[in-house]
């Protein structure tokens, strides 16, 4: 009893927790009709590259993962959310295949640069976006909301103008790279581990962890300690859009193309969602980064899963809402309370007999 | 009830969680009078207010009020102001947007028979409370366009004509200029020879003087004496206020008082001010030399040493570090110059309530090394655990969060934070508050073997016996300016006729 009290008063137990849910709802599925219990896990190689939904899991959700790596900053640091990330992907990736392609042209067989040069640029146009949007609510003391609503809106069709109103092309097998095969890995999930394996050694490594939850739980505090609060926060935006300008690139380069209208749509949402999945308060404070890339997975896990159990597109978003209330609620500290009092009631009776 | 007698509260007993803010509080009001509510921060003041305006639910006592049967026991301040109570704010609580006829009149405007406003009405029926009040303003214009204290006025017009019996006025001189505050006083005095009892909250005690008829002093919750004005001096007033029985001080002399006029200068300021918060002061500080800065709470005590230190932006003047002259922009840079602030208001600016106590500890020397140079986990056990022992600071492990611990422990993680930045220069703000007794022994212990080192000290308390025996030189704080300083007559007597200010003898 005291063991099993001990486990789910864990950090992580709830995230990981609901990521095994998940896992569980795929199992009793496949049970129930017929096919290998374990079909889920199961990753064999077709083709000298890896296959099988996990795999598929893991892969999908490169993008989300590397976007809950600066969101989780962020809410962290400033208490708000940047709602921008998914707008600012699309504008990175435009950006990116604008200049690989050159200005107006469709499509193009041959890049206009080296690779590098525009996929850098890319990133570029994406911490610039953070740039603009940590000044706005750091210095400019805008609430985050509003501060990266003017992103979320105007970044896509920046993109758009960016691509002359077209959905740009790179016909050159060098850039699908990024949304292809690291032999026989998926690159974007060798990507986002890289990306995670970064932040976690110098979360380790300096004092950057330490002082973004000090911010984020006491500005005022912090300030009279000797942090500079408006740079750290700042700081932290500049990481998530260059986490978003990252994403937006591996998006492109799985479709081949700058798609300004549906790259990165909604991913603000889901990125959000894994930090609050993965046991991180919204009213910011204290993180676990290890948590929201549970989350984010997580996430993944459930939209393919609803697609292996045979939910059609448009109705997904539905079934993921539930799951989403349900996971949400359970840890709500009203619920948290609640099942502790109960907990208790049921203890007490055990005594008093 | 007594005659003349338009409110009497009795055993008003009010609790918030863990605090008594109100403990059996009595109260009376008489027709035409001006009746100061006098008391530090947080002796009770505001609540006692609310709780007679419907905002707070007392537990216990009675409210009555004049030409109303039986207790009463208003639910909001609507409440309140169909049984005579109205209430006139600090900030103006009226829409600048509106002309003055339609603030008047908000919510009861005279309507025509057709139900549409009588705006005819409205302005002249407004004229005519300008007149009888002798202020000169049209009624039709934009409030907006009059000042603040024309504006504070006409919130108090609008208050009287619906028709109080009892007027309360919340700290309404805090905004305006000496000149505003006479006008103000003029229509104060007009309405009681009219017969309105006033309730005046304020924190300046001249002003208290120049209108008042009566006082009323709380502290810590507790009623302290109701007093005709004529029969409490200032310095009464003050040791009342603070909790000192004037009559039986004993002077406790600090021992032997050092001389530092030769010592080497530390900190040396000169004119600097914040707006708002401290008027232009100077001040020096000798290395070794433990200086105190008493006055009221909300005196400027705080807000002093937080110009110095750079939590506030010093706006005119220059500070001296060591013979230098030095710019701060924030915190942060004072911290290089060797200097240490341990703030006043420990939840607020103190303490990281959801970090670890080894967490709270190295944050300063984090700070100063900067991001890129942690420092080593076994280094900052090392410290942590160090300073748990020293200040023996009660908590479980280092690793619990400081928002577990105590209020008395957890200003000694703050204390231990300063601490381990080996600073030349510490400003303590209230740092024995919420310590039990024999802590506080030890702190005083502390400050002056700091000071032993050579170390500059600022030491702010409320308890003046504290600040005698550590600080060789008191810097003498009242409605936010440095008014002067003491060396030679370091004894409660002397410092609290200093507090208490001009006329301290009448």
């Amino acid at each position: 009893m005291s063991n099993l009290k001990k486990l789910t008063s864990k950090r992580l137990f709830l995230p990981i927790f609901c990521m095994i849910l998940v896992m569980m709802v795929n199992i009793i599925f496949d049970l129930a009709s017929g096919n290998f219990p374990f079909s889920f896990f199961t990753i064999s190689t077709r083709n000298g590259v890896l296959y099988g939904r996990l795999i598929d899991v893991l892969n999908r959700g490169s993008e989300i993962a590397i976007l809950a790596i600066g969101m989780t900053l962020v809410v962290s640091a400033s208490a708000g959310t940047d709602i921008s990330v998914g707008s600012v992907m699309s504008l990175s990736a435009a950006f990116c295949c604008m200049l690989l392609a050159g200005f107006g042209v469709s499509s193009a067989t041959q890049l206009q640069m080296p690779l590098i040069v525009g996929v850098l640029a890319g990133i570029l146009m994406g911490c610039l976006c953070g740039v603009f949007n940590g000044a706005l609510v750091a210095y400019l003391n805008v609430q985050p909301m509003v501060a990266t609503l003017i992103l979320y809106s105007a970044a896509r069709a920046i993109g758009l103008l960016l691509c002359n109103n077209l959905i740009v092309y790179i016909r050159d097998d060098s850039f699908k790279f990024f949304g292809g095969f690291f032999g026989p890995v998926p690159t974007p999930i060798v990507i986002a581990v890289i990306c995670v394996a970064i932040m976690s050694v110098i979360l380790k490594k300096t004092a950057l962890g330490l002082y973004i939850q000090s911010v984020g739980i006491n500005k005022k505090a912090s300030r009279i300690a000797g942090l500079n609060s408006e740079r750290i926060i700042f700081l932290c935006y500049v990481i998530c859009g260059l986490c978003a300008g990252i994403a937006g690139i591996v998006n492109a380069s799985r479709i081949s193309s700058a798609d300004s209208n549906n790259i990165g749509l909604s991913y603000e949402l889901d990125a959000i969602l894994s930090v609050a999945l993965g046991g991180n308060s919204l009213g910011g404070g204290k993180f676990s980064l290890i948590g929201s890339i549970i989350g984010a997975y997580t996430i993944q896990a459930i939209t393919t899963t609803l697609f292996a159990i045979g939910v059609s597109t448009d109705q997904a978003p539905v079934y993921k809402a539930i799951i989403v209330i349900i996971i949400v609620a359970i840890q709500a500290p009203p619920v948290s309370a609640y099942l502790k009092q109960r907990a208790a009631k049921k203890a007490l009776a055990k005594g008093v007999n | 009830m007594e005659k003349n007698v338009v409110l009497t509260m009795r055993g008003i007993t009010m609790t918030f969680p863990g605090v008594k803010a109100l403990d059996n509080v009595d109260f009376t009001l008489r027709r035409g009078e001006i009746h100061a509510l006098m008391g530090e921060n947080g002796a009770g003041k505001s609540t006692l207010i609310k709780c007679l305006t419907g905002i707070n639910a007392f537990e216990a006592g009675e409210i009555h009020v004049d030409g109303i049967d039986g207790a009463v026991v208003n639910h909001s301040t609507m409440d309140a102001q169909k049984k005579g109570i109205s209430t006139v704010y600090q900030e103006v609580n009226l829409c600048p947007n509106l002309s003055v006829a339609e603030n008047l009149f908000i919510g009861r405007e005279p309507k025509t028979r057709l139900g549409t406003i009588d705006w005819k009405t409205m302005n002249k029926r407004s004229q005519k409370i300008m007149d009888d009040l002798d202020m000169n303003i049209d009624v039709t214009r934009n409030l907006e366009e009059y000042s603040l204290a024309l504006q504070q006025m006409i919130a108090i017009a609008r208050a009287v004509d619906m028709e109080s019996k009892v007027l309360i006025l919340d700290e309404p001189t805090s905004s305006l200029d000496d000149h505003e505050v006479e006008k103000l006083f003029g229509l104060m005095r007009k309405l009681r020879d009219q017969g309105v009892g006033i309730i005046f909250v304020t924190h300046f005690l001249e002003q208290v003087y120049a209108v008042c008829d009566r006082i009323t002093v709380l502290r810590n919750g507790q009623l302290v004496g109701e007093y005709p004005i004529a029969e409490l001096p200032r310095v009464k007033l003050v040791a009342a206020m603070m909790g000192k029985d004037f009559d039986d001080l004993e002077a406790i002399k600090s021992d032997g008082v050092q001389d530092f006029t030769n010592a080497e200068v530390l900190i040396e300021a000169q004119g600097m001010s914040h707006k708002g918060t401290i008027k232009p002061f100077n001040l020096t500080i000798h290395k070794g030399e433990v200086v105190g800065l008493t006055g009221l709470l909300g005196s400027g005590r705080s807000e002093l040493a937080r110009v110095i230190y750079g939590a506030d932006r010093n706006q005119t003047g220059t500070l001296k570090v060591n013979g230098k002259e030095v710019k701060i922009n924030a915190p942060i840079d004072a911290m290089h110059l060797g200097m240490g602030l341990l703030p006043d208001d420990r939840k607020a600016e103190g303490i990281i309530g959801d970090l670890s106590v080894r967490e709270n500890i190295i944050l300063a020397i984090q700070a100063k090394r900067g991001m890129f140079k942690l420092l080593p986990m076994s280094k900052q056990i090392e410290i942590a655990d160090e300073y748990i022992k020293t200040l023996q600071i009660k908590t479980a492990s280092r690793e619990t969060l400081i928002k577990q611990l105590s209020g008395g422990n957890q200003q000694k993680v703050i204390l231990a934070r300063w601490l381990a930045t080996n600073p030349d220069f510490l400003i303590l703000d209230e740092p024995t508050r919420g310590i039990d007794v024999g802590t506080k022994t030890e702190i005083q212990k502390l400050v002056l073997q700091l000071a032993k080192e050579g170390k500059g000290i600022i030491f702010i308390s409320s308890e003046v016996e504290e600040m005698l025996r550590t600080c060789s030189m008191l810097g003498v704080m009242r409605d936010g300016a440095k008014v002067g300083e003491i060396r030679e007559e370091l004894t409660q007597e002397g410092v609290m006729k200093a507090i208490a200010g001009g006329g301290a003898n009448e």
